[in-house]
């Protein structure tokens, strides 16, 4: 990785509105061109949070940024009106986890397609309407031609989801952000999309971030995970060290707290208690509470994030330490 | 602690261990849709059509299949909470509502549901401790009585009384929500609790602990569980029977062991299939399936998995597979032609390649 496409530096966000919240916590996170990354994590750990901060979709007056963020040479923090619109969508853009509401109810699937289409490139209605269907075919959407006049209630909600990466892939970004794109889907549908989504990212070489909080999509789509806990990244790796040899205790727990063939009828080896409220966290490592293997430093200190080569690991008392040799 | 109670005393084992806690015989229910003012025949969605199905006592029924297929009907149909249109159903040897058979309040007391929302099946205007009390005291418990056993019953899932008993729904996490459903719905000291995706919305270091508190209170209190889920490991884990339904009917029933290990319908084949590989290195290759499932509107004829069934055959729209015992392990039932040597399908009982 020479230049990466995406580079978060102590990146914190902080809710302020009637209730203080701290959403993400100094995250660090680098992303080359052609990576896909997926972050992982319990609802509250901040995987949602740093997609919608990557595209700046918090409301600016509640919201407070600190660190930096940049993505493809852009300072994303310092951009502003016209460059704003161009930067979401044209070079990042977004699948998100409920395509039936994400859509606008009122308009045909086809014209939200051109639609954004021509808002990012200078070209007349009919070109565009050509791409859009072409995107359609793309996704694999049987009979194109038809759904091209649908409304997205006329949709099923994988087709929905096709349309909805088909919109995002209009403008040809550099970085695909994913948001649980599969969780509201059947498992047969679910893994239709994660290879269609495999499919495109190879053909495209762009990035993708993949936030998920199951771990078998994970697997099926990335080559990195970065685990996610209250609103800091505590490991991150190449997909098979972290499935095959967790370091942290957090991905330990929820490595063994995942239900297959070979726990039938024991019982499982769950993590105790529940994720922290971001309102309050604990002054030391966030883990601590329900950490097995806690110490009075890790209830002090928050443990830095080390990194060596492709992994990175923010415990006092890993599993296993991070060094070349394990 | 049951024996103090003044309600009346939970109906006892009638049947006997080989009686069935619960038979099904062949639930339907049909919703109407509302069509256009011109259209002239009436649409119906056919959303559980013929399932029969029993539950040995002790055991635990897992029902899996895609959205829309009826799992979640077929469970408010057997909780009453709405009426089917046909079907009957028998009660450790009693029929339910019929005549000389269990009452159907009497029923209810056996039988409890525990939903997927854990914060919408809460009433928010009662705290945690009302909520559980609430059921029993309707039944005629003295209210001082009813409030003990709530605690009591907070204590057992988990939920410290002193801390827990006066708080809100709206005060605790998804995992402490669902905890108080499954209290509430132990209230009655139930023999069948039906799970309606209890664990599907939560966190999974969350799920793992609800998944073996749920094992540890049906050792405790004899339980029999109907787990409906769309997570195959989820039921796997923890079934002992599974059922797999497809468009409002039971294509496939067996054993954990049999479905998981020699599945016989194409259609569960695929399903199990579908679930992501936990391995980097042997990640899935093609999807099992191409589609979605089809509209519960007008289903197709015959099977009504042939649209989307690699082995579909002329015989398979004109004839209607019967769910029919696998030889060698009659528990084992599949509706698919393939497995019928009299059906006329030409690759019936070969070996077929997953």
């Amino acid at each position: 990785m020479t230049t990466p496409l995406v580079s978060l530096q102590d990146l914190s966000v902080q809710f302020c509105g009637s209730r203080k919240a701290s959403a993400l916590n100094a995250v660090n996170l680098e992303l080359g061109a052609g990576e896909v990354l997926a972050l992982l994590g319990e609802s509250g750990s901040g995987k949602s949070v740093t997609l919608r901060t990557l595209l700046r979709l918090h409301p600016e007056r509640t919201t407070k940024i600190q660190g930096r963020m940049q993505v493809d040479g852009q300072d994303v923090l310092a951009l502003k009106g016209r460059a704003l619109d161009l930067y979401r969508g044209g070079t990042v853009s977004m699948v998100f986890q409920e395509p039936g509401l994400a859509f606008d109810p009122v308009y045909t699937i086809g014209q939200q397609i051109t639609e954004s289409i021509r808002a990012h490139a200078a070209i007349d209605e009919a070109a565009a309407r050509a791409q859009a269907l072409q995107m359609l075919e793309r996704v694999q959407i049987p009979q194109a031609k038809r759904r091209f006049d649908a409304y997205p209630h006329e949709l099923s909600g994988g087709m929905r989801q096709r349309a909805m990466i088909a919109l995002a892939l209009a403008c040809q970004p550099k970085l695909l952000l994913a948001d649980e794109p599969t969780t509201a889907l059947d498992a047969t549908v679910q893994i239709q999309i994660l290879l269609l989504l495999r499919e495109l990212q190879r053909e495209t070489g762009m990035s993708v971030i993949f936030v998920t909080h199951d771990i078998g999509a994970a697997v099926e789509v990335a080559d990195r995970i970065a685990v996610m806990y209250a609103g800091r990244v505590v490991e991150q790796g190449p997909v098979g060290e972290i499935v095959r040899r967790p370091r942290h205790p957090y991905t330990a727990g929820l490595l063994a707290a995942t239900v297959g063939t070979e726990n039938r009828g024991q019982p499982l080896l769950a993590v105790p208690g529940s994720p922290p409220d971001l309102a309050a966290l604990p002054p030391g490592c966030s883990f601590a509470p329900r950490c097995a293997q806690a110490s009075e430093r890790c209830r002090r200190e928050v443990p830095p994030l080390q990194t060596l080569g492709q992994q990175a690991l923010a415990c006092w008392h890993p599993i296993l330490p991070l060094a070349e040799a394990a | 602690m049951k024996q103090t109670l003044t309600s009346p005393s939970p109906v006892q084992d009638r049947g006997g261990p080989a009686q069935p806690l619960l038979v099904v015989r062949d639930l339907k229910k049909h919703f109407a849709v509302r069509g256009g003012p011109l259209e002239r025949s009436k649409k119906f969605v056919h959303a559980v059509d013929g399932v029969s199905f029993s539950v040995p006592k002790g055991k635990t029924l897992g029902i899996v299949g895609e959205s829309g297929c009826g799992k979640s009907t077929t469970a408010r149909l057997i909780a009453r909470l709405m009426a089917a249109d046909s079907g009957s159903m028998v009660f450790d040897g009693e029929g339910v509502e019929e005549f000389g058979g269990i009452r159907l309040k009497e029923f209810r007391r056996n039988l409890q549901m525990v939903f997927q929302d854990s914060f919408a099946s809460l009433n928010p205007r009662l705290t945690i401790a009302e909520t559980i009390a609430y059921g029993p005291r309707v039944h005629g418990m003295p209210a001082a009585e009813a409030m003990r056993q709530a605690q009591a019953l907070l204590a057992r899932v988990g939920l410290e009384p002193a801390q827990f008993a006066s708080r809100y729904p709206h005060e605790l996490s998804g995992g402490q929500r669902q905890r108080v459903n499954i209290a509430r719905a132990l209230a009655f000291d139930p023999r069948l609790v039906i799970l309606d995706e209890a664990v599907a919305a939560l966190d999974k270091s969350v799920q793992a602990q609800v998944l073996n508190l749920l094992q540890e209170l049906k050792a405790e209190r004899q339980l029999t569980y109907l787990f409906i889920s769309h997570d195959l490991h989820v039921v796997h884990y923890i079934s002992d029977y599974v059922m797999v339904m497809y468009l409002g009917q039971v294509v496939e029933t067996g054993p954990v062991e049999r479905i998981y290990g020699q599945a016989a319908h194409p259609y569960t084949r695929a399903l199990l299939s579908a679930v992501p590989s936990m391995d980097p290195d042997n990640r899935t290759q093609a999807s099992p399936l191409a589609g979605d499932p089809p509209n519960p509107i007008n289903p197709p004829s015959g099977c009504r998995f042939r649209d989307r069934c690699p082995h579909a055959h002329p015989v398979c729209a004109a004839k209607t597979p019967a769910l029919i015992g696998l030889p060698g392990e009659p528990a084992h039932q599949a509706a698919c032609h393939l497995n019928d040597p009299a059906s006329g399908h030409p690759a019936a009982l070969m070996e077929i390649q997953p």
